[in-house]
């Protein structure tokens, strides 16, 4: 969504082997996830091990992008000028509905209308190379 | 143990400038070191535990520090947690003079964050730093420090119905101690506050929102400043120049992200019944409680935590001035006047520490009518993302 005259905002920095495959799938605009081959504990943000067990096999899921607002903020000064540029910009802790929790910004029209509980799904926006799971009102669609 | 007598602080100093020009970070740890040394009536020799959280020295953290101070301590800490670094400093030095690894330690602190935060970032020089999956899956949002708290204080209005009025109580009670501690009211100054005044909830809650729903007076200030404290084992406390303020009981524990965390409780709720515990003594013994204010978000969450009162009633708690240190029913809450509204050089966990052993020296600007039992808990990182505490409860004779 970023222009040419827009600043960009920070994007993730590779190689990082953890997070590489789940931006990988990011640009085919699949929203994933793991969970553990042996005992099937959902693992998030990605690694290359369990949590839960010792196990060290992950399986990647997608997910169908929906959940809902975990807690929420509005952000009404920053430092960083992509998103000066931007402001009020809200951004939420999302709980998705396979049982995974994300950080991600809501993009909508009216921020201070954003309430905990509210149902969002994912959107994508490209910064650069970089596509980006941001989230949306369920009701924006 | 209440009657533990292991280790006691016994010299301490807070810097006391805010807005320093053509000094160090170096400089600021290094003269507060001397003053505290001085404080104690102990010298540079007697030092032989060195702890640094590498705030002017990343990777080598007390390495430099050795040298710049000319010790060779048999026990060196390079804990380097944030703002919660000196309450796991404290910690170590407890175990290590109780292992008889050592017998005096010096904790320092140097920021120049005030002055930086005019000088020019972000140009020239490549970045050293390796990107974690945790700042890849993070920094795309820009979430910034104070929206990080606001996640949380946000939740906590959700689960509880906490207002806006009764946070601002917080930094209400800290502006009242600010104000009769000159050191802070010269702050307030140097930094230019508007407002140099005792201040209502109406005047937090009227200040402009920053990030949804902390206002700007529920944010504490950025400063200059540092500091230092000496703490040592029992027989050398005895002869210091104050009264010892034993270090009774220790806690320590960090927090993260997770699924299904529930962002209101922070990692003292692991810290503090450790610390509380080893000391013996029940959050209702403590005369002080020096909580560290980043935001009135953090104090919120974190008295619950600490068992001051229970999960979600944090806000009914602080209301009506309660925390004032000339009123009963709570102890008195950040008396120097906190990061709110006296200091806050980025890491603030060492004056919690400096505070606590005034009020049990009785050299407090609010002081507490014998005050007994203090309790410091430091906090470090982001409350809403990832954060380290760690609790110490304090004591005199």
């Amino acid at each position: 969504m970023a222009s040419d005259i827009e600043p960009a905002r920070p994007v993730p920095r590779f190689p990082e082997p953890d997070t590489e495959p789940f931006y990988a799938r990011c640009r085919e605009h699949r929203l994933s996830y793991q969970t553990c081959r042996s005992c099937g504990a959902i693992v998030f943000y990605p690694r290359s091990h369990c949590t839960r067990c010792t196990a060290t096999e992950l399986q990647w899921h997608d997910s169908e992008g929906r959940g809902l607002i975990y807690s929420v903020t509005v952000m009404r000064q920053h430092s960083h000028p992509a998103f000066r540029a931007r402001l009020p910009v809200a951004v939420a802790l999302v709980d998705l509905d396979e049982g995974f929790r994300m950080f991600s910004e809501i993009i909508t029209t009216d921020p201070s209308a954003l309430r905990i509980g509210q149902r969002v799904t994912v959107t994508w926006i490209e910064e650069g190379d970089v596509v980006l799971p941001a989230f949306t009102p369920a009701e924006e669609c | 143990m209440a009657s533990d007598r292991t280790a006691a602080i016994v010299g301490i100093h807070e810097y006391p400038d805010r807005k320093v020009e053509g000094v160090s970070a170096m400089q600021i740890k290094a003269h507060s070191a001397a003053r505290a040394l001085e404080d104690a009536g102990l010298g540079w020799s007697d030092v032989d535990a060195l702890y640094d959280a590498g705030e002017t020295t990343p990777g080598m953290a007390g390495v430099v520090m050795a040298e710049y101070l000319n010790l060779h301590p048999r026990v060196v800490d390079g804990t380097g947690v944030g703002g919660s670094s000196y309450e796991f400093h404290a910690a170590h030095a407890l175990a290590a003079i109780r292992e008889k690894k050592a017998r005096v330690a010096l904790l320092t602190y140097g920021s120049t964050a005030k002055s930086d935060s005019r000088m020019p970032s972000g140009i020239g020089g490549p970045r050293l730093d390796r990107p974690t999956p945790a700042a890849n899956m993070e920094t795309p949002w820009g979430l910034t420090l104070i929206g990080s708290y606001a996640l949380v204080a946000a939740r906590h209005m959700h689960q509880y119905g906490t207002t806006a009025e009764e946070l601002a109580e917080i930094a209400v009670t800290t502006r009242y101690h600010a104000m009769r501690n000159p050191e802070a009211v010269r702050a307030l100054e140097a930094l230019h506050f508007r407002d140099i005044r005792e201040i209502t909830t109406g005047d937090v809650t009227g200040s402009r929102l920053i990030a949804d729903p902390l206002h700007l007076l529920d944010c504490c200030m950025v400063s200059d400043g540092g500091g230092a404290v000496v703490i040592a084992d029992a027989a050398v406390a005895r002869d210091t120049r104050h009264r010892p303020v034993w270090l009774l009981g220790s806690g320590e524990a960090v927090g993260y992200p997770e699924n299904a965390r529930d962002i209101t409780v922070t990692a003292g709720a692991q810290s503090g019944p450790i610390a509380f515990a080893q000391a013996g003594l029940r959050p209702e013994d403590m005369d002080i409680a020096m909580i560290y204010d980043s935001f009135t978000i953090t104090v919120l969450a974190i008295l619950e935590d600490l068992g001051f009162c229970a999960k979600g009633e944090g806000g009914a708690y602080v209301a009506g001035g309660r925390l004032r240190f000339d009123r009963p029913g709570g102890p008195a809450l950040n008396t120097d006047g906190g990061g709110l509204s006296s200091n806050h050089p980025g890491m603030r966990g060492l004056f919690l520490l400096i505070e606590a052993v005034r009020q049990l020296r009785g050299d407090s600007t609010s002081q507490v009518p014998d005050a007994r039992y203090a309790v410091a808990h430091g906090n470090g990182g982001q409350l809403g993302t990832r954060h380290a505490a760690s609790t110490i409860i304090l004591g005199r004779d």
